[in-house]
């Protein structure tokens, strides 16, 4: 068992009433796997993610990675979140060396930045600074960056919802040659179907109020994997049909509230 | 280009403005100068040395005073950021005390410190404390969760944290500070002058009024604001642009 989310429940008290945000997650990720979370806005799946990364505790249950139970967030998980999170202080390079500066010497560090650099393409960027390059661009540094300190697995929380369509593309290649390269699980949050038939071996589907697992589906269609396919086809259509009935739920919720004050 | 040929212009305007309004009213220059003789009093007050010595002199009270209060407001400012009681008690206190003019503690300054150097520099600092504590806790209060987040994630925490995120992730609050501080310390410093002693710009200032030389004190008027405009235009909003630009907070 590699990574495993060990029936946990996430909820959180607001005003005296308790708003349950996660109930009863169970699932095992093996190692080397790509694994897409995948539901509507508000199913709690970026919670999910930022518990696995130990950013915020589990309610009840608990996260263990290899036997090892999470507790705080540290570089065994990179993240990589929508946002890119560069510090604007520091040029390219110098991001990318944040995470090594203390496990190892300054001109280790600075191979193994370019090393991860030139593994997104962006070698020539080295001494440029965050607010030079364009959105794109930017993940790819934040990709290079969770990567470069050898992490046991990428967390990725909706890496590229900012960017636009071609860009976002291009990205999904460029992610798919380096999981095969590096051979990194990957637990990648998002609400997009198509993307997470694109990229992942496993998607899990959530549903919400309360946020669960509603399916866990294996995908085994052959990389590079087309949308017009007709498996990818045929998957897309099946995934709707499961979060269609969430998504009416979400909907009429917003609706009811509408409609109460 | 435009916009400067448009100042250029308006200048002339207003100097020839002044300059016909005085000769046809009739007033003698110690009433109302003239432009000429105020010119005349800036260059005199230049070639017997008394102006560059007075430059000199109100500079190294600024400097000293601002350094002081920079040092002192990003300390302050960490701390009303960093401990909860502190920014409830000092906190609250600093707020009202910002709407003290720095130069009314001028009188107990005297009896403190004498009626010298140390008075005028007390005032100055007070001047630029206060200003750069209030930006120091909101720079450091305002930094991005995501940039937290994302260093928590690459192992940072504590001291490292707040040394190597938190701290530049707040400089452009801190530049903003350092830029209001100097404003503040150097209308503290010139109201200092006048009421206390010299040698400086303000000195001089009392200095020319006592004597009625009311050219000199226009011409030592003029040379106050074209100093603070100077430093503000050239050093303080240009290091501002640049830190906004490159943190990201202002489209490029």
């Amino acid at each position: 068992m590699f990574l495993h989310i060990d029936h946990v429940d996430k909820q959180f008290t607001n005003n005296k009433t308790v708003h349950q945000i996660l109930t009863d997650i169970d699932l095992t990720i093996h190692e080397g796997e790509f694994v897409s979370i995948l539901g509507p806005s508000g199913c709690g799946k970026s919670t999910l993610l930022s518990m696995v990364a130990g950013l915020s505790d589990v309610s009840s249950g608990k996260i263990t990675l290899e036997g090892k139970e999470i507790k705080k967030p540290g570089k065994d998980r990179g993240m990589v979140f929508q946002q890119a999170a560069l510090f604007p202080w520091l040029n390219v390079e110098e991001n990318v060396m944040f995470p090594l500066r203390k496990e190892m010497g300054k001109k280790k560090a600075k191979e193994t930045a370019q090393r991860f650099l030139q593994m997104v393409q962006l070698s020539h960027y080295a001494d440029h600074y965050p607010h030079e390059l364009s959105g794109g661009m930017q993940q790819r540094v934040a990709i290079a960056r969770a990567l470069a300190m050898n992490p046991k697995v990428l967390l990725m929380d909706e890496p590229f919802g900012a960017l636009d369509e071609q860009t976002r593309a291009r990205m999904h290649k460029e992610l798919e040659t380096i999981w095969v390269e590096t051979k990194k699980t990957i637990l990648f949050v998002t609400h997009s179907i198509s993307e997470s038939i694109k990229l992942s071996d496993r998607i899990i589907v959530m549903g919400t109020q309360p946020g669960r697992v509603i399916a866990d589906i294996k995908v085994n269609i052959p990389r590079p994997r087309q949308m017009d396919q007709k498996e990818a086809a045929e998957l897309q259509r099946r995934i709707n049909a499961l979060l269609k009935t969430e998504i009416d739920k979400v909907v009429n919720e917003e609706l009811a509230h509408a409609a109460n004050h | 280009m435009q916009r400067t040929i448009k100042q250029i212009i308006f200048i002339v305007a207003l100097i020839v403005i002044w300059e016909s309004v005085v000769r046809i009213g009739g007033w003698t220059a110690d009433i109302m100068p003239k432009p000429s003789d105020v010119w005349q009093a800036l260059v005199r007050g230049f070639e017997d040395g008394t102006l560059i010595y007075d430059l000199g002199a109100s500079f190294q009270r600024l400097l000293i005073g601002l350094a002081i209060a920079l040092l002192l407001g990003m300390g302050l400012g960490i701390l009303l950021a960093k401990s909860k009681t502190a920014d409830e008690t000092l906190g609250s206190l600093i707020l009202s005390l910002q709407s003290v003019p720095s130069i009314v503690w001028l009188p107990l300054a005297i009896m403190w410190f004498g009626l010298n150097e140390k008075a005028v520099i007390f005032i100055v600092v007070l001047g630029g404390t206060l200003v750069m504590t209030i930006n120091m806790r909101a720079g450091i209060k305002n930094v991005s969760p995501l940039y937290i987040k994302a260093a928590q994630t690459m192992g940072s925490k504590g001291i490292d944290l707040f040394i190597k995120v938190i701290l530049p992730a707040a400089v452009p609050y801190a530049v903003t500070g350092a830029r209001l501080a100097w404003a503040f310390a150097w209308r503290g410093l010139m109201a200092a002058e006048i009421l206390s002693t010299g040698p400086g710009l303000g000195y001089t200032l009392k200095y020319a009024s006592d004597f009625g030389d009311m050219s000199l004190v226009i011409a030592v008027m003029i040379l106050i604001g074209v100093i603070g405009t100077v430093v503000d235009l050239i050093f303080f909003q240009r290091v501002e642009k640049n830190v906004m630009r490159r943190w990201g907070l202002e489209a490029s």
